[in-house]
């Protein structure tokens, strides 16, 4: 599968979706205005890939802001990951948040009430 | 007419000078009207980010104002109407952020039609009911229920507004004509 390597701005997210080296992340900033646009290319990606998983998928969220309309987007993420439990396959996000950031931590949470995946929280420190 | 370009000359530096005097006691670090746009937005918040860390605010303070001010903005950049009601037209509005004794204050002003406001006040009226459990069951309510619209909003700006300040959202509708109103939205974040 195509590999997927987005570099941050400082108002959109890194984003690393490697099937082959089993890495999935999005981390930093995700404020766009338009989220559709951004993330569109990421949906298709995780869709395609949802249909011939990793008998382990371990996601990577460490977010340092989003708006609302990104977190709009980042469920409709997790709820495609969900399909991939569904079927049978292990999927794992580990959530980071900041020490000081009981709002990020709170976030992940929500989350985990949503989607039927497992949560790991992973708290970190400057 | 020499004389009064002149005296003219001299109230506007007295209102320069008292604006800024007000600004000081009020510690106003921005007010801005005008067109509201993304780029707006990132300037804004990149600029209070860094007045912030300079003075040496929490870091969850921070990440909370920073956090209700992109939505403040974005929901002017998304919503904000205006008076000959184009759709097309700009989006404009106000903010202003100021620093009190125990908090931040982040007002925000846009014009709305009137025909909108009936469903933005229960949206309000709503909200302002809540604590912050109801307000977290609200908000996952909405995010499964919501769709992106057109405009890329998913309706859950004001429920995360209420979220991370920690407290209610004061706000005030001012009729201005029978098409629109002015609709002025206090954000208060706590400092501790």
């Amino acid at each position: 599968m195509e590999v997927i390597n987005i570099k941050g701005t400082d108002d959109t997210p890194n984003v690393i979706l490697d099937k082959s080296s089993g890495q999935f992340e999005l981390s930093g900033r995700s404020l766009p205005e338009d989220v559709s646009s951004f993330y569109e290319v990421v949906l298709n990606w995780i869709d395609e890939y949802a249909a011939d998983p990793l008998d382990r998928t371990e996601f990577n969220i460490k977010l340092e802001y989003f708006n609302t309309a990104s977190s709009k987007v980042i469920l409709d993420i997790l709820l495609k990951f969900e399909e991939i439990v569904e079927n049978g396959k292990e999927v794992v996000v580990k959530w980071f948040y900041h020490e000081d950031e009981e709002d990020m931590l709170e976030a992940g949470e929500e989350y985990s009430d949503i989607v039927d995946i497992a949560f790991d929280y992973v708290v970190y420190s400057d | 007419m020499g004389i009064n370009m002149e005296s003219e000359k001299q109230s506007f530096l007295e209102f320069a000078y008292q604006l800024y005097k007000t600004m000081k006691t009020n510690e106003i670090s921005l007010v801005y009207e005008g067109e509201v746009t993304q780029d707006i937005t990132k300037t804004f918040t990149a600029l209070t980010e860094r007045n912030l860390t300079k003075s040496a605010e929490s870091n969850t303070v921070q990440k909370k104002v920073f956090n209700v001010m992109v939505e403040c903005l974005q929901n002017i950049s998304k919503h904000a109407d205006s008076l000959g009601g184009d759709e097309d037209e700009e989006r404009r509005g106000i903010i202003m952020v100021s620093k009190g004794d125990d908090s931040y204050n982040i007002i925000t002003g846009n014009i709305i039609k009137n025909q909108k406001v009936p469903e933005l006040k229960s949206s309000l009226e709503l909200i302002n009911s809540l604590d912050k459990e109801g307000l977290s069951s609200l908000f996952k309510q909405q995010i499964r229920e919501s769709t992106l619209s057109d405009k890329g909003g998913a309706g859950l700006g004001l429920i995360d507004i209420a979220k991370k300040s920690g407290s209610k959202l004061i706000y005030q509708f001012k009729e201005i004509s029978e098409e629109a109103s002015f609709f002025i939205l206090t954000s208060i974040i706590k400092r501790n």
